[in-house]
């Protein structure tokens, strides 16, 4: 199966409700106003890049287009931007979920970190065409500390995936 | 388990492939954009959203507010005494000039009777309170809790005890969003108080403004104040903005380098007034352009035939 992977044991099928309540807690954790703290992590892009690696087939870029629009009426910001950034990561995502999933989880995270300043880059750039101000170097930080919880984000969304261990002596397997 | 007469079903049902998907979002997102960014055509979506998500909203804040009032509780006697003490100073100090202000109110009113001018609309405020800043990290913005159903429209001024802090920009039903004099889309017309200079002062990002298109000999000094001009007929005249920080005269450019500070608390929280809409400028004197109009139909007119 998967040799290097931590969990190495088999899943049970994922349930369509829980990714949907998943992607719209993270939505809400998005819309507390931190106002311009730097490192907050872009939750929305965390659980929708987490799916897109681990169910590419039933989440996508229909989905980081839906949150995408929510996102930039909760921020404020320029119609599409969220939204086009979101579908970039997912699309991004999605390619690199058959490769990925090999790797340890740290080494997972180190794949997700460009996906992430990827997709600030994006937001960046769209804005900056339209002569807005330069965020600063610090608002990057939000992608390092997305990549960092990567680890502690696979273990809390694959909790109900995970089935109880029984042992049993007569049939190892 | 198919069945006899019925087509099994098909086996890989994906749908379009990934790039093409990819192509239509992106290019679905980039209309937006523009539709956004050049024609600001789509506020009313907006305004759809930002309603149907204001419960959500309110939850979300509950965290911050909690933060807030437990660092509030934990405010110390001692500093609670001393701001006391100031506010009851400041108070006895501006209590003369209330005094007289009224006075004074009362005898420029009976003076326009005598003049037979207009009587001038108090202007009215509404206190609102800032609620957070918003998350855009390209634009500077803060919420205010007061909102289309308090009365409050697009275009207000609105200010703080020292000065303006900037101008409602966006409304919802309960909140308003406030662009800072600092952002850089933001431009007010401005007079330099000592001198009755006249120029636009524009955000600069990064908590400056800046005094544009002034010539490089231009009197302006350092500590300068800078009020409003009331040339826009939004915000009132004589408001203080801003204070002259650094000014770089390069012979090289034609006009002046010349950084502000603002003077109110731009960047602060706490409670501002949202003005009301100010009254009707004079109207702009088009009695010369009205005659000449009919004259300059005619010599179109004679031009066709």
């Amino acid at each position: 199966m998967q040799p290097t992977h931590a969990s190495r044991r088999i899943l049970l099928p994922v349930r369509n409700w829980f990714i949907v309540v998943t992607l719209f807690l993270a939505l809400l954790l998005n819309l507390i106003p931190f106002g311009r703290l730097p490192g907050i992590p872009d939750w929305v892009a965390l659980v929708l890049a987490f799916w897109c690696v681990h169910q590419p087939l039933k989440v996508g870029m229909a989905a980081g287009f839906v949150l995408g629009l929510a996102m930039d009426v909760a921020d404020a910001s320029v119609m599409g931007q969220h939204a086009l950034a979101y579908v970039l990561l997912a699309f991004a995502a999605a390619g690199l979920s058959r490769r990925v999933l090999w790797f340890p989880l740290s080494q997972q995270a180190l794949h997700v970190l460009p996906l992430f300043l990827g997709m600030q880059l994006v937001m960046m750039v769209a804005r900056m065409v339209s002569g807005a101000e330069f965020p600063g170097v610090l608002w990057f930080l939000s992608s390092f500390t997305a990549a960092l919880l990567w680890h502690p984000v696979t273990y809390l969304l694959l909790i109900p995936q995970f089935r109880p261990e029984d042992k049993d002596v007569h049939r190892p397997i | 388990m198919s069945v006899v007469g019925h087509a099994p079903p098909p086996f890989f049902k994906r749908g379009p492939a990934p790039l093409v998907r990819l192509v239509f979002f992106v290019s679905l997102s980039l209309i937006l954009l523009i539709a956004d960014l050049r024609f600001h055509t789509l506020e009313w979506a907006r305004l759809a959203v930002a309603t149907v998500a204001w419960p959500l909203q309110r939850i979300t804040w509950m965290p911050i507010d909690a933060a807030g009032d437990f660092g509030a509780y934990l405010t110390r006697q001692s500093t609670l005494l001393r701001e006391n003490e100031e506010l009851r100073r400041s108070q006895l100090g501006t209590a003369n000039l209330l005094l007289r202000q009224q006075h004074l109110e009362q005898e420029n009113k009976r003076l326009r009777a005598l003049l037979d001018m207009r009587a001038r609309l108090p202007v009215e405020g509404r206190i609102a309170e800032i609620l957070y800043a918003a998350r855009d990290p390209f634009s500077r913005r803060v919420i205010i809790d007061k909102g289309i159903q308090h009365g409050i429209g697009a275009g207000q001024a609105v200010v703080d005890d020292v000065g303006i802090i900037g101008q409602v920009v966006r409304v919802f039903p309960l909140t308003a969003e406030v662009l800072l004099l600092t952002d850089k889309e933001q431009a007010i017309p401005v007079e330099v108080q000592r001198n009755g200079l006249r120029a636009i002062l524009a955000g600069a990002g990064a908590g400056m403004m800046e005094l544009r298109f002034l010539a490089a000999n231009a009197e302006v000094q350092i500590g300068d104040i800078l009020v409003t001009s009331g040339l826009d007929g939004v915000y009132l005249p004589g408001l203080p903005v801003a204070k002259v920080v650094k000014i770089d005269r390069d012979s090289a450019y034609s006009f002046a380098r010349i950084t502000c500070a603002p003077l109110a608390g731009v960047e602060r929280h706490g409670l501002a007034l949202v003005l009301g809409a100010r009254t009707a400028l004079p109207p702009q004197p088009d009695d010369v352009p009205a005659a000449e109009e009919p004259s300059r139909g005619k010599r179109v007119k004679k031009k066709v035939h």
